[in-house]
């Protein structure tokens, strides 16, 4: 299967299966650019595997996936960092790099895959840190920031690079409803520029965000469509996840 | 369940990836700087005092069985090439890799637990050039400049043991610990530290970076690295020792 122009994001036929657990069963959607995309499930229904395989942290069993153009599931490593630079992720935890400065978190994929100038360097990170609220806080350590900090820390992140595709892992977790919101409010800042791909809990929110649903019950896709759409669908579980806020 | 053959094929092939990875670029030196002075500079106040202590130990062994034999001239030669021979390069690397092993297996099982690897990965960074290469390297590196601090401060505590008992002096207790002994007596075990300082740097890296069990994962990762670094730098001690008597002779107590 190939892209049309329109088309971010295809996953064609895609399976994975962790040691006898099929996790993913025959996987087909495409997501087209600028979209935003929620996908909604159960817990431990391979919402966080999809996006894992769409940026190819692991790779199917069977299935193709395309980003941009690009087949992932037959490009070496070379060709995989070459897409992964359009990419931005947003993990559940932010999965900042406990090691160094919020500083330097920013700063290593700007160091490492662009030709800035440290000058530039530095007022990119301004400006992400600004934009995410985080302008003071820019020599901590992530032990020293909250979950809410940590999570705008890590969408600074993966927005750095400007990619065209963001995919985003729970923002919301473990967030009071403010806090959440604040992060929503980013993302949807964020809709205008980038094709997004958000694995979220929180119905209310991804109305606000998505264009679309994808709805994943016991490893297969049950339902995609607007929440519109699904709110009238024959599957009760995918009404219930539609409608439950 | 990995069979004991499969881990270490596995372990070969990570070192191999090592070796393959360290000469090519980017090279991490910032990063190979900070491991450099976490792992040399703030492992030398163990090296130290260890160094200091089992200095002072070896000295009240061996003198009362020395002075037995008329032999008590000899103190600071046992001294010294025990030191300079095994106990420096053997004890540094042990303790080095109780403190520095452990730390990175778990450090890294624990990146790895809470995504930071896929993070890295997902940036388009290579992680293992970004997190294991420059450890492995800071090992190999900084356990051979440990071990001559670990000599030094042995046959310091040496003389401080040996002038509290005997008032020797110090330019006396030099000049009999130095006597015969050969610059082969100390080069080829401090630089055989450097092996030691890569199989310390490779398992624990091993076991940190290819765990997948999470919390549990980080205990197995640091108990681990230390339990199987120390066992072969035991190993790979025998082998070195008579790679070193075969290519140098005169090293041969």
């Amino acid at each position: 299967m190939s892209d049309t122009n329109d088309t971010s994001i295809v996953l064609d036929h895609v399976s994975k299966s962790f040691g006898e657990r099929q996790v993913l069963q025959d996987i087909t959607f495409s997501v087209a650019r600028r979209e935003a995309v929620c996908i909604l499930g159960r817990s431990g229904t391979g919402k966080s595997v999809t996006l894992k395989l769409m940026i190819a942290l692991i790779k199917p069993e069977a299935g193709h996936i395309w980003i941009e153009g690009d087949d992932i599931t037959q490009l070496n490593e070379q060709g995989l960092s070459r897409v992964r630079r359009k990419m931005g992720f947003l993990f559940q935890n932010a999965a900042l790099f406990d090691f160094l400065t919020l500083y330097d978190n920013l700063a290593v994929p700007l160091r490492r895959l662009t030709q800035k100038s440290k000058q530039e360097i530095e007022e990119t990170i301004d400006r992400a840190l600004h934009r995410v609220g985080l302008s003071g806080d820019r020599e901590k350590m992530p032990n020293e920031l909250s979950g809410g900090m940590k999570k705008r820390a890590g969408l600074a992140r993966a927005l750095v690079l400007e990619p065209e595709i963001l995919l985003v892992d729970e923002p919301n977790s473990g967030l009071d409803c403010i806090t959440a919101s604040e992060i929503d409010d980013l993302l949807l800042e964020q809709k205008r520029h980038t094709t997004m791909i958000i694995v979220s809990h929180d119905v209310h929110g991804a109305r606000r965000i998505c264009d679309r649903f994808a709805v994943l019950d016991r490893g297969r896709l049950a339902a995609i469509g607007t929440p519109e759409e699904l709110e009238h669908h024959e599957n009760v579980t995918v009404r219930r996840l539609v409608t439950e806020t | 369940m990995t069979s004991p053959l499969e881990t270490i094929g596995s372990v070969a092939l990570f070192a191999l990836r090592v070796i393959r990875d360290a000469f090519h670029a980017p090279f991490e030196l910032f990063y190979l700087w900070q491991e450099i002075a976490d792992q040399g500079w703030r492992s030398l106040p163990l090296i130290v005092s260890s160094g200091l202590a089992m200095g002072m130990v070896m000295t009240l062994h061996t003198r009362n069985e020395l002075i037995k034999f008329g032999a008590s001239a000899s103190i600071p030669q046992v001294q010294a090439l025990s030191f300079f021979v095994e106990i420096g390069p053997l004890v540094a690397a042990l303790l080095l890799a109780g403190r520095v092993g452990a730390a990175m297996g778990a450090s890294l099982a624990e990146m790895r637990a809470t995504e930071q690897i896929d993070a890295i990965e997902a940036l388009s960074i290579d992680s293992f050039k970004l997190l294991v290469v420059p450890r492995v390297a800071a090992c190999f590196l900084a356990l051979p400049l440990l071990t001559t601090f670990m000599d030094f401060c042995g046959v310091l505590s040496g003389f401080l043991s040996e002038h509290f008992l005997s008032h020797i002096s110090l330019q006396l207790y030099v000049s009999r610990a130095f006597r015969g002994v050969e610059w082969s007596n100390f080069i080829p075990p401090t630089l055989k530290t450097a092996v030691f300082g890569f199989i310390i740097g490779t398992v624990s890296c091993f076991f940190g970076y290819t765990t997948d069990e999470g919390a549990e994962g980080v205990r197995k990762a640091a108990t681990s690295s230390v339990v199987v670094s120390s066992l072969l730098i035991i190993l790979a001690d025998v082998i070195l020792v008579k790679i070193i008597f075969v290519m140098f002779p005169q090293s041969a107590l």
